[in-house]
């Protein structure tokens, strides 16, 4: 990469660290709830990217894992009465294991199959949760109420402040785990299988080996994003995991722009907010129009697709390049839009 | 760095010095000399958006107090937030309520799983949560959550009754229960066996639940129908309950049909599932239906004909759960003009914990709301009902379950 | 015995709808190797749209046919209009887009006509067939218009111009277009056909589960099952997949395991079938080419 590209990149980076530090001191109690809610979804979103954008495989079913690390993490504090720093990881084990092992029949699928037997997973979730043979365990349909973990008292924060700080720091580690993994070997492995699996498997990469990894890593970050969501909103029932939380992440790194870590923290953005400004605008549309925020965020989503249709991250992107290509003519030029190229392999004539 | 924290920690102590100020003027937030300010949150979108038109119908009653005035010369002004069905957004928006809008107090936020996850919220900051829109029993408890209380009556109360109501007429029978696979549709199961007793919970020969993802309950039906149970409990929403009333009666069933008063309007859904279809079916009632002619020249019934005609349309006036709202909010008027001019926080939790006899134009007549300290359970009372095919004729006396 | 049969014929039933809605989904996925998961609100609106002529008094197959038509008309306009300014976007922004149209029509249809059910007429009427009553008419109606469906569906791409110029659009763009043959529009016209297909699986579902804003998203999960357990580019595969699916689901729940997790059960069953045929059951086998 170009060095003013690079320095720009710095700068957005520490613009970013510094406003997300900050932030705990100046906000009130109910935008660190959503400060911590975008955390929480940029840590999945950056998970189902790692699946679905770097490696090729489309999941309609995080939702799932999302939950598994919920309620892991919920029974492990509640009954279990460890505290959230223990009952978090653990739950997130869970997840990598659950995910490692969905990932062996997935290798069996391409697109669309994958596609449904993910669908399939997160059909099955609420109900799975609220099966009366786990009552005990899982509260049933009541589900469970966690009580938010005091900050320690050397800090003098407060509850929120803290939870936030929490979110934060752990979206500050994958996000970095994540950076590293895909700028590596194992990255370049999990691209080359996604564009040209035969090819990679020729070159002696055990896609298969990979894959199923993949699976499990990107299950562990909705795992860890899970168990943040239970201590943050402090309440678990199977209502939370239904389709539409799937469906949530598949929009978030499309919108935020797929194969790119950054996109996550757009699409987190979009999915929290979007909804909320939908049922604002219904006011604007009369008094029986409280009925249609549903339609309205259609409508937003689709606006969004048609001017990005590549993500914020592809935007972002083209625009790095245009100015780039102003600063230095010829050379640079080449470079594989990675948003493009995702899926739609595996149809080969 | 150090210092760019410091200054904003220093500011955030200054906003937080200026709130406290502030607050002190006016002793109640979302309380003004003009202005009652309510929040609540309802599921616009999403699996329960069907629930939607109960935060519009009292929009629209609040709008009509307004307009004749308000209470005590105070305008109430609801602002009413989608949720989505999805508890994670209900305690945001609940949050926003309290925080940033200063809503004095919550009402008739809808759902079990919601308000579940609110309760802890609302009741660690003292804020009332009045009147909440399910009829799960976990929500009359006084002893834990002061600041937390129901409303109609609960699906176990209703469940108990029929319990009840088997033993006393058909002490031999054999029952099968259909019920939706969430907190709704359970608790009609441990209010059934509750009514039935230990003894005769043998009596239940076959349960066969649902998902609302699914099409239709016909396979459901079919297995109860094998079991060879001769009474039936349809424990189901709206669609789910017309289905199950035609399949049965095309099946051939021959005993006792009960349906839980969720699913009992005349015209949204014993119409769909065919009158002469729905003949003979039991429910415990409260509210009257808008849709049975029975009630046609009564009084309550043409306040809210002429309430809809006025503030919302015609598609809301035969829909059960706006008729449902209608009593919510009149009970809240009720509330609030029991403050007075006291509207603290505390006192609206104690006024809603004093309703002394109050008989709403929907109720059944003779039905009265009370509520006490000790007593989170507004409406208790419910009344059986059978259907002959074109209306639904009470029977017997007032229950409490 | 008898209530074996019931659930049988039940299934059927249950079943035909959602291989109508199967067969649907596959002609968009034959021609776009896409799945349009706003297909089924699609269908819903259709059927409200039915409804509101024989509400004003149409009879029923002249609704019937009018609403196919329409249903035709606006499916091409969907993809005129809203899809295909993605023809070149990322296949997922595709999907994006799919999300988008369910959420605007169900709310639409919401705020329209509001969330009650509605009853909705069947054509056919009078005694239930086979004497014992295991189906009813209209079950059994239904089951006869998937066939016929599935039928001219065959016809069409076997034996008609039109029909043949769509499969060589999907199968090969490049060179359908030098023998003059303007893909974009094969594209639209199997929106259509999907639309109206969609409306016929709409209409044939309302008798049996009532007319609602979220009638279809059950149905379009089973049909979705089914298309791939068929195998989601054979149509035959897709209408035997349905079948499948609704026979599978009523009795894995009162046979099997309950009817608590008989969704998932039914689910993990289709895909241990998959694992087994990774295309579906009559799907074709992709071969790579390097």
């Amino acid at each position: 990469m170009a060095e003013p590209g690079r320095a720009l990149g710095v700068l957005v980076a520490i613009a970013v660290g510094v406003f997300a530090l900050a932030f705990p001191f100046a906000a009130s109690g109910y935008h660190l709830y959503q400060g911590a809610q975008v955390l929480i979804l940029m840590i999945a979103l950056i998970g189902l990217n790692l699946l679905t954008g770097f490696n090729g495989q489309i999941s309609l079913g995080h939702g799932a894992f999302f939950a598994i690390g919920s309620y892991g993490a919920a029974i492990l504090m509640v009954k279990a009465g460890l505290p959230f720093w223990a009952a978090i990881p653990l739950a997130s084990v869970v997840c990598f294991i659950a995910g490692f092992l969905f990932g062996f029949p997935a290798l069996r699928f391409g697109g669309l199959y994958l596609a449904l037997a993910t669908f399939a997973l997160a059909v099955a979730t609420p109900q799975i949760l609220s099966y009366n043979g786990i009552d005990a365990l899982t509260g049933g349909s009541q589900g469970l109420t966690i009580a938010k973990p005091a900050p320690p008292v050397w800090t003098g924060l407060n509850s929120d402040q803290w939870l936030y700080l929490v979110c934060l720091a752990s979206a500050g580690a994958l996000y970095w785990a994540a950076r590293n993994l895909v700028r590596g070997r194992v990255g370049r492995a999990l691209i080359a299988i996604r564009d040209q699996p035969i090819a990679a498997e020729t070159m002696g990469i055990n896609a298969a080996l990979y894959k199923t990894t993949c699976f499990g890593v990107s299950a562990l970050y909705a795992g860890v994003a899970g168990g943040l969501s239970a201590i943050a909103v402090g309440f678990v029932s199977p209502e939370s995991f239904g389709l539409a939380l799937s469906l949530a992440f598949l929009v978030g790194i499309v919108v935020g722009g797929l194969a790119s870590l950054g996109g996550a923290l757009f699409g987190a953005l979009f999915i929290e907010f979007v909804p909320n400004i939908a049922d604002q605008l219904t006011v604007s549309f009369g008094e029986g129009a409280k009925a249609l925020p549903g339609a309205i965020y259609g409508v937003l989503l689709i606006l969004v697709m048609a001017a990005m249709p590549t993500g914020v991250a592809g935007v972002a992107q083209a625009a790095a390049r245009a100015l780039m290509s102003s600063w230095r003519p010829s050379h640079e030029k080449g470079g594989v839009n990675v948003a493009a190229n995702c899926q739609g392999k595996g149809e080969a004539p | 760095m150090i210092n760019r924290r410091t200054f904003l920690q220093s500011s955030a102590a200054v906003a937080a010095f200026a709130a406290s100020a502030g607050s002190a003027r006016a002793e109640t937030p979302g309380i003004t000399d003009t202005e009652i300010k309510i929040g609540q949150t309802m599921p616009y979108s999403g699996p329960a958006s069907a629930y939607g038109v109960i935060g519009r119908t009292e929009s629209a009653y609040f709008k009509m107090i307004n307009d004749q005035g308000g209470i005590n010369g105070r305008k109430i002004n609801l602002i009413s937030l989608d949720d989505a069905y999805s508890p994670p957004k209900t305690v945001e928006q609940v949050r926003r309520l309290v925080e940033d809008e200063k809503v004095a107090f919550l009402f008739q936020t809808l759902g079990t799983p919601s308000n579940l996850a609110i309760r802890p919220y609302c009741n660690a900051n003292k804020v009332p949560q009045l009147f909440v829109a399910t009829g799960a029993s976990v929500f009359s408890d006084p002893e834990h959550f002061h600041w937390t209380i129901g409303f109609n009556p609960s699906y176990q109360t209703e469940a108990r009754i029929y319990g009840k109501h088997i033993l006393a007429t058909k002490p031999n029978g054999k029952i099968g229960v259909l019920y939706q696979n969430d907190g709704f549709g359970k608790e009609y199961l441990t209010g059934l066996k509750d009514g039935l007793g230990a003894d005769h919970a043998g009596m239940i020969v076959k349960e066969a639940s649902y998902e609302t993802s699914e099409p239709t309950i016909d396979s459901q039906v079919v297995t109860l129908q094998g079991s060879g149970a001769d009474i039936l409990l349809i424990a189901a929403t709206p669609k789910f309950a017309a289905q199950a009333i035609r399949k049965s009666y095309d099946l051939g069933w021959k005993g006792v049909r009960y349906v839980t008063n969720v699913s009992v309007s005349v015209t949204t859904i014993l119409k769909p599932a065919g009158l002469e279809k729905s003949k003979g079916l039991i429910t415990a009632y409260y509210g009257k239906d808008p849709t049975d002619a029975r009630w046609k020249d009564d009084a309550g019934m043409k306040e809210w004909a002429a309430f809809v005609g006025k503030y919302m349309s015609s598609k809301e006036l035969s829909d059960a759960n706006a008729s449902y709202a209608f009593g919510a909010a009149q009970t809240m008027i009720q509330v609030l003009k029991q403050c007075g001019s006291d509207l603290s926080r505390d006192n609206v939790m104690k006024q809603a914990a004093n309703l002394k006899d109050l008989e709403l134009p929907l109720l059944l007549p003779g039905m009265k709301i009370n509520t006490s300290p000790t007593n989170y359970s507004p409406i208790r009372q419910m009344q059986l009902a059978s259907f002959d095919g074109q209306s639904w004729q009470l029977f017997g006396e007032l229950l409490m379950g | 015995m008898g209530e074996f049969l019931h659930q049988v014929a039940s299934g059927l039933a249950l079943g035909g709808v959602y291989a109508i809605m199967a067969l649907a989904l596959v002609m968009i996925y034959q021609a776009t190797q896409l799945i349009n998961f706003a297909q089924g609100e699609m269908a819903m609106f259709s059927t409200y749209f039915a409804w509101k002529l024989m509400d004003s008094g149409w009879p029923y197959w002249g609704a019937f046919a009018v609403t196919i038509v329409a249903s035709f008309i606006g499916g091409v306009l969907i993809e005129r209009l809203v899809v295909r300014p993605f023809a070149n976007a990322p296949v997922l922004a595709s999907v994006i887009v799919f999300i988008g149209l369910a959420f605007i029509f169900n709310s639409l249809a919401g705020w329209l006509y509001g969330y009650s059910v509605t009853s909705f007429d069947s054509p056919f009427t009078g005694r239930p067939w086979f004497g014992a009553g295991y189906m009813s008419a209209h079950e059994a109606g239904s089951i006869v218009v998937t066939l016929c469906v599935l039928a001219l569906v065959y016809a069409f791409f076997r034996f008609t111009p039109l029909g043949l110029a769509m499969r060589a659009a999907a199968q090969n763009p490049v060179s359908s277009r030098l023998v003059g043959i303007r893909v974009g529009w094969m594209l639209a016209i199997g929106w259509g056909l999907a639309a109206a297909i969609g409306s016929v699986a709409g209409m044939m579902a309302a008798p049996i589960v009532y007319l609602d804003p979220n009638m279809m998203g059950g149905v379009l999960l089973y049909a979705f099952a089914g298309a791939v357990l068929g195998g989601v580019d054979s149509p035959f595969g897709a209408v035997f997949g349905g079948i499948v699916v609704g026979v599978l689901g009523n009795l894995v729940g009162a046979y099997v395991v309950g009817d608590e997790v008989k969704l998932s059960v039914a689910l993990a069953i289709i895909i241990a079938v998959l694992v087994w045929r990774p295309s579906g059951l009559f799907g074709r086998k992709l071969v790579a080419r390097v």
